[in-house]
């Protein structure tokens, strides 16, 4: 159960940084902190003790293999992850280049 | 399992630092050195495949984020606000509670329920011809899942060309 907690730990502080900074920047790390967190959670649950990796050359029913299902979600989600860590990265380039700033504050005074 | 829980630890402090930290660029870093050891994590945790995408993709964000801040501001300029980071403390600290709490219903870390995976597994190959079964899932098995991760993209990278476009609509020219 101990490394779910650590997992548990890396989301909370991405979910800090997302709720507390008020950098653009660090708003987008904590976004990435998450997405690394969620990633290693689910991998961590499709673990086995002593499994191998599921690759085999002939039929085989007697090692233990870990659960290929999670590995292969996550696969997809680790690109997706750079996709959207792309987009967020874009907006922020161009918030500084009309703005000028990436505190959040300034942001919000200028807006009026 | 010692080297396991060490990687964990010096994880979690770099992501304590690159929350903390002043410097953009240094924060940057620290998050890679976040992303590098998850790498390793996957390769402790039996997934091969997912360290190597992990580490091109690490390599790959970490580019994306010096070009954004070589375009924009190397320091944290933001001024520390008491009441708002008392809040995310209390959050964060509900939000940890909570999930501990959730995952005692989990199978225990090292025996997963694998139900729909031994299917996979016993008939992956023979079904497929891919030796490798996480390939074979996700080529094979959900290859719409495939799909729609390159239709994702695909829109991301449009998405960035759009809003990074520097010529608008020009008149008269």
């Amino acid at each position: 159960m101990l490394p779910y907690v650590f997992c548990i730990i890396l989301i909370g502080i991405g979910l800090y940084t997302v709720l507390t900074k008020k950098n653009l920047l660090k708003i987008v790390i904590g976004f990435c902190l998450i997405e690394y967190g969620v990633n290693l959670f689910i991998v961590m649950v499709g673990y086995r003790w002593n499994g191998l990796p599921p690759i085999m050359l002939t039929p085989d029913d007697k090692t233990l293999f870990v659960d290929p299902i999670p590995q292969a979600l996550v696969l997809t989600a680790i690109v997706i992850g750079l996709a959207t860590t792309a987009v967020l990265l874009a907006i922020v380039i161009r918030v500084y280049k009309r703005y000028g700033t990436l505190d959040l504050t300034e942001l919000k005074r200028l807006k009026g | 399992m010692i080297a396991f829980y060490a990687v964990l630890v010096f994880m979690i402090v770099s992501a304590i630092i690159a929350c903390e930290i002043k410097d953009l660029l240094g924060a940057v870093i620290a998050m890679g050195a976040v992303g590098f050891s998850q790498g390793l994590l996957f390769l402790m945790l039996q997934a091969p495949d997912l360290a190597i995408t992990q580490v091109v993709v690490e390599v790959l964000t970490l580019a994306i984020f010096i070009a954004a801040i070589s375009r924009s501001t190397r320091v944290d300029t933001t001024k520390h606000i008491l009441p708002a980071s008392i809040v995310g403390i209390c959050v964060l600290v509900l939000v940890i509670i909570g999930t501990i709490q959730a995952i005692g219903f989990l199978p225990p870390f090292g025996s997963p329920l694998m139900r729909v995976s031994d299917f996979y597994i016993k008939n992956g190959l023979v079904q497929t011809g891919a030796p490798n079964i996480i390939s074979a899932i996700i080529l094979d098995y959900r290859g719409y899942d495939t799909l729609g991760e390159a239709t994702v993209l695909f829109t991301a990278t449009i998405g960035v060309l759009v809003i990074l476009r520097n010529r608008g609509k020009q008149k008269d020219k």
